[in-house]
């Protein structure tokens, strides 16, 4: 987008008629209006998700892919036009590679458990980044241990950037699988992916893509991307918990044993031998997350109504008022300063610890996330043993930068 | 909710200038303590005479309540027999866990951690020094955890 676009699009970007469409903005919390900055660590939802998935509730519930009757078909069909929703919204091949999970922890942990425990072997490396959220390192740690397979971690540098080079410094013949991040939790940095991916592909790697802090902040084009898994989860975009997705090349998925056995991923069961049922049903044991996923669905339709690139311009307006006007606050250190961000920042306040930091902007309304942020290895690297955290989505805007520096003065004055 | 409340002056006080931090070496025993939540770790060590803690010291990194809370109790249980400790840990555990529990007058300035019960998620900050003294006491070395 030109700058020139870029600046008529914020012109038209309507935040205040956005916030009307998210019925949680109008509470009050401790007597103060609610300044949500936490939307990274989950986002609030629009009427039009919690309607989709009432409506779900209400007039069409039945198991899917079982029953003849009607509202089996209904529900069936609602849930597979989930999945297409699913499919075109990150622009995945096909709806084969699209598997529902409980959230984009659950998927990394099927690719570690179902792609990466039967191939891996003593000496094998696993290369993730030191950035990553626990969900991106723990599973890898596990089937490390299952396995005798290695955990190596690509280092950052000072601002919190990992470019292609470092990954290709880390790279070896025996890494078997990259694990990395789209964009950090804790800092916001956006890892290079798609010069990632070439990399690990020449080297004969698989890669798998934490998406989960891109998606609702970014065009994400899996063909452009290249990697060989992405994970993602609903209720970051709005959508609702306990629902999210793997998408995975079909090859890929199609070699890989199932990761969990019940319901719906069989074609037949006796107890001589079973047969699994396709992709993507292979991988879902059980009943799903049906309203979940129309809930998901009606997430996506709600971006489309806004326009990913809308929000995304909106949100990078907002991280540099929000960035000069935090820099200004006496004491106050931004963590992540990378040149290419989302819409995150994480900081310290000189002489606050970031607990108190986050209480004392509570009772002021603004809800902020304070804490590790499940990225201990981050919070070692800057030598800090917490941060506060403030995020910006779709609905934010800039009085809600404004609440939260005056808040900020607040808790200064407390600790003077 | 009030914020004067949670923060009051000797609370503040003692954050900004903790009494008797450091460590004792060679100690008696020693313990530390990890609130997983906001990254809080303590250190407690201390020295025995009998059942009489004679000295006691903390170190560590942590937010302000956790801190005044260390440093409050360092100071108040300072030259106390075990019995007598155990008594003020049951009070402090009443007051920060009872939103109504009277306030016992002989808590003196530990009473200021009374503010603290009502911000819920706070209390386990209070409450991690006194768990880390426990365990010193009891000597069981493993690292103490609030979560």
């Amino acid at each position: 987008m030109s700058a020139e676009a870029a600046r008529t699009t914020a012109a038209a970007y309507d935040v205040e008629r956005v916030r009307l469409d998210f019925p949680i903005l109008a509470r009050q919390v401790h007597g103060k209006p609610l300044v949500f900055l936490d939307s990274a660590a989950s986002s609030q939802r629009p009427a039009r998700v919690i309607a989709a998935v009432d409506d779900y509730e209400r007039l069409h519930h039945a198991n899917v892919h079982r029953g003849v009757h009607l509202l089996s078909q209904e529900a069936t069909a609602l849930f597979e036009h989930a999945r297409e929703r699913v499919r075109g919204f990150v622009n995945a091949a096909s709806t084969r590679e699209v598997i529902f999970t409980r959230g984009t922890t659950e998927a990394i942990n099927l690719v570690a458990q179902s792609y990466a425990r039967p191939r891996l072997k003593p000496g094998d490396e696993i290369l993730l980044t030191v950035l990553e959220h626990h969900a991106n390192i723990v599973p890898w740690q596990l089937v490390a241990e299952q396995t005798g397979a290695v955990v190596k971690a690509v280092p950052m540098d000072r601002r919190g950037v990992i470019d292609a080079a470092a990954v290709a410094a880390n790279i070896t013949d025996r890494t078997r699988i990259v694990a990395c991040a789209h964009v950090s939790n804790a800092l916001g940095t956006v890892l290079p992916v798609r010069e990632i991916t070439r990399l690990a592909h020449a080297r004969g790697a698989v890669v798998l893509v934490d998406g989960a802090q891109a998606v609702p902040h970014q065009r994400v084009d899996l063909q452009a991307l290249d990697c060989d898994f992405y994970a993602f989860s609903a209720h970051k975009m709005y959508g609702p918990t306990g629902i999210g997705c793997l998408i995975g090349r079909e090859s890929l998925l199609e070699a890989m044993p199932p990761w969990q056995g019940g319901g719906d991923m069989i074609l037949t069961v006796s107890f001589e031998k079973t047969t699994f049922n396709a992709l993507p049903f292979k991988f879902e044991a059980g009943t799903p997350n049906i309203s979940g996923a129309i809930g998901m669905a009606a997430a996506i339709d709600y971006i489309e109504s806004l326009g990913i690139d809308n929000i995304h311009a909106h949100e990078q307006r907002l991280l540099s008022l929000a960035t000069a006007k935090l820099l200004k606050v006496p004491g106050l250190k931004i963590i992540g300063t990378a040149p290419d961000k989302a819409s995150v920042i994480s900081f310290t306040l000189d002489g606050i610890h970031p607990h108190d930091l986050g209480t004392i902007l509570d009772a002021e309304g603004v809800a902020v996330r304070t804490g590790h942020h499940c990225a201990m290895p981050v919070m070692e690297f800057f030598d800090v043993p917490a941060t506060a955290r403030a995020s910006f989505a779709c609905y934010s805007r800039e009085s809600d930068i404004d609440a939260l520096a005056a808040a900020l003065g607040k808790a200064r004055e407390v600790f003077a | 909710m009030d914020l004067k409340d949670l923060y009051r002056e000797v609370i503040l006080d003692h954050n900004r200038s903790p009494r008797l931090f450091g460590r004792l070496d060679p100690a008696d025993s020693a313990a530390d303590g990890h609130n997983p939540l906001c990254g809080d770790r303590l250190h407690v060590s201390l020295r025995l005479e009998g059942d009489r803690v004679a000295d006691l010291r903390f170190d560590g990194k942590g937010c302000a309540i956790s801190v005044a809370s260390a440093s409050l109790m360092c100071e108040a249980v300072k030259g106390k027999q075990r019995s007598e400790i155990t008594h003020l840990f049951n009070e402090i555990h009443d007051v920060l866990t009872h939103h109504d529990a009277p306030v016992p007058e002989d808590l003196g300035k530990l009473a200021a951690l009374a503010g603290v019960r009502d911000f819920p998620v706070r209390v386990k900050c209070a409450s991690l020094a006194w768990h880390t003294l426990n365990a010193a006491l009891e000597r069981s070395g493993e690292p103490v955890k609030t979560e």
